[in-house]
């Protein structure tokens, strides 16, 4: 009797379920198993013990400083796109004539892989490249130019490839929010700053933070235009290259693998400190009201 | 922000919008009114009339093509809504999702700069006529569609403007709240002495809360009248099929005798009321007899005038009464509210009073 009664009180299996199988299969075998693999490979160093990778990085001249390589192109490069992408995204949330063909010129980008925007950079930018022809042609500064092979040519290239997807992001958030909110706020007194102020930018605020996780995760992961457009060696050695060199010049992937982990795990930090500030904000609908 | 005002001035506020192909349609045709401090008005129309183009030009939030409008002497139709000071609730009620019932009702004055210390009062107080005491500390998500809507109120009329502008705030309620909130609105429109602008198209609502009922049709007024001459003398057809006279019949005139108009159908003969211009000089031209289910009566009149002979096609049960569909032998139809009991294929006379018969030119 109780089994009975216990059997009719359980759902019945839903078959549907079984449609997330072979994603879920797929996550194991091309993300889990290869994430433990490595995990596994960085406690197993050529020499030392256990933690001998992690030693060796955080005791070398050559490879713990590109954590702050890396994260002082990484910061600069998110705040930037974020911070472009909200007043931008803010001006285009209401349809005019022009907002399709602004938004398209903004994410075209989007198309163009980092290795195509770096080469283009290397020669808009270059010491002989246009924008240096152009400004000495006109006299405009006499000086010479340098944007590329340095630091500034790879935050320049990690603003032009990450722009597109923090607007989009922002736009799609912020045209989330019914317009009739800032319309109420108009009602009673509030001007243009402070519908921004009160109502747009505390609704977005969980959206942005999800934004900057993004972009910063993308940033961070800098690699072929640090090596194309950066300085390799020097200012922008940033960390992936650290473990590309330890994987394919040195040939350890045992320390490849622990530097790896390192960066996850500078990422994993940053994304959590930004997504527990997140809580501190109203996250619900943002509609105000039956709709 | 004056409070003092006296009236609010429309005049000729005409709004355009660009339609389909590009042709631009007025929304709103120059409309005129005048609203006196105090006044009950309600907009009154089918969707699309234009009503709600009326209040959101007289709010700020959409810019007139034409025509002005006046607070006393001031000309306000160029100030931004930000700076009209009017109060609104809107349909869905638009209430800041991420602030407190307290916050939301108090958000207009802290835009006015007020202090907390001023705050705290003017904010208890509305929170008390709108009954919503208690409430003060949770999100708007957490209150009831009928909470919801007195959030709405309290948040308009806290700033004490000279104008409350009210944009079908009912109609997300179900019937019973509906009737209970509609209520309350008058109420509260007594106690603040100030005027309201209240949109709808719902005739029971308009007649019950306005001092005036402005009908609209396409973009243009149709009548301006209290709610018993809109209930009973409407201004034309469109006014009369939209209070409810269900029965609007083709006729020919036979003869004019000052007020009355003698008019005869296929197998029938009316006297009616005229209420607007019939064409001058073609009594035998066509002309239209309004008149309401609930005024057709049954039974012969005293002397036979007026009187129909049908044949009960369709009964609807409504409890108190029923709503018959009665047919003349020729096949005109009927819509006759009725008590007691009638079966389906019986023969009944029906007769409707001269003066509820109402006559307006044909369409």
């Amino acid at each position: 009797m109780t089994t009975a009664s216990a059997l009719a009180v359980r759902a019945p299996f839903d078959r549907t379920l079984l449609l997330v199988v072979p994603a879920a299969a797929f996550m194991l075998m091309l993300f889990v198993y290869p994430f433990l693999y490595g995990l596994a490979l960085s406690f197993d160093p050529k020499e030392g013990g256990a933690l001998g990778n992690y030693h060796h990085f955080f005791t070398t001249d050559n490879l713990w400083p590109t954590i702050w390589t890396t994260l002082k192109l990484a910061m600069p490069a998110t705040l930037i796109n974020v911070g472009l992408a909200l007043p931008i995204a803010y001006k285009m949330r209401v349809k005019s004539r022009y907002q399709r063909w602004v938004t398209t010129i903004l994410v075209v980008p989007i198309t163009l892989g980092t290795v195509l925007i770096a080469e283009g950079m290397l020669t808009y930018f270059g010491p002989k490249g246009w924008l240096s022809q152009f400004l000495q042609f006109f006299h405009l500064y006499e000086g010479p130019i340098r944007l590329t092979h340095n630091y500034w040519g790879v935050l320049i290239s990690l603003v032009i490839s990450g722009f597109p997807f923090a607007f989009l992001l922002i736009l799609s958030y912020i045209t989330g929010i019914d317009p009739v909110l800032a319309r109420a706020a108009s009602t009673l007194g509030a001007d243009p700053k402070s519908q921004f102020r009160h109502i747009y930018l505390p609704l977005l605020a969980p959206g942005l933070a999800m934004c900057f996780c993004l972009a910063f995760v993308q940033a961070f992961s800098v690699f072929p235009s640090a090596v194309l457009l950066g300085s390799p060696a020097g200012p922008t050695r940033v960390i992936s290259i650290a473990a590309y060199e330890a994987a394919f010049e040195q040939y350890d992937y045992s320390l490849a693998s622990a530097i790896a982990m390192i960066m996850g795990f500078v990422q994993l930090i940053i994304v959590a400190a930004v997504l527990s500030l997140r809580n501190l904000f109203y996250r619900g609908p943002v509609s105000g009201g039956k709709g | 922000m004056k409070h003092d005002f006296s009236e609010l001035r429309l005049d000729r506020v005409t709004r355009r919008f660009a339609g389909a192909g590009g042709k631009a349609f007025n929304a709103l045709d120059e409309l005129t009114l005048t609203i006196k401090r105090g006044e009950f008005i309600c907009l009154l129309g089918p969707s699309g009339c234009g009503k709600s183009t009326a209040l959101n030009c007289i709010a700020g939030l959409m810019q007139l093509s034409g025509g002005s409008i006046w607070l006393d002497d001031m000309r306000i139709d160029t100030l931004p809504p930000e700076k009209r000071g009017f109060g609104m609730v809107f349909q869905n009620y638009a209430l800041f999702p991420h602030m407190s019932v307290a916050r939301n009702i108090d958000f207009g004055l802290r835009m006015r700069g007020m202090s907390a210390s001023d705050i705290a009062p003017r904010v208890a107080r509305a929170v008390k006529l709108v009954q919503l005491a208690g409430q003060e500390h949770k999100l708007p998500g957490q209150l009831s569609g009928g909470q919801q809507q007195r959030v709405a109120i309290a948040r308009a009329i806290v700033i004490e403007p000279p104008l409350i502008l009210m944009d079908e705030p009912l109609s997300n309620l179900d019937a019973k709240l509906r009737i209970e909130t509609r209520a309350e609105i008058r109420r509260i429109h007594r106690e603040l002495g100030r005027a309201t602008i209240y949109v709808t198209h719902d005739q029971d609502e308009a007649l019950s809360l306005a001092d005036r009922i402005v009908v609209m049709k396409d973009g243009v007024v149709q009548q301006i009248a209290a709610p018993p001459d809109v209930y009973s003398q409407p201004a034309n057809l469109h006014v009369a099929r939209f209070m409810g006279y269900r029965n609007v019949l083709p006729l020919d005139i036979e003869r004019e005798e000052g007020e009355r108009v003698m008019l005869s159908g296929p197998d029938f003969a009316l006297t009616g009321v005229r209420k607007q211009p019939l064409a001058a000089g073609r009594t035998a031209g066509r002309a239209a007899v309004a008149i309401r289910p609930e005024e057709i009566l049954m039974g012969e009149a005293p002397g036979g005038i007026n009187t129909i002979v049908a044949r009960v096609d369709n009964v609807e049960y409504a409890g108190r009464d029923s709503l018959l569909d009665v047919v003349t032998p020729s096949g005109t139809v009927l819509h006759v509210r009725a008590t007691g009991m009638h079966a389906l294929g019986d023969t009944v006379r029906v007769h409707v009073p001269v003066e509820r018969a109402l006559v307006y030119p044909g369409e």
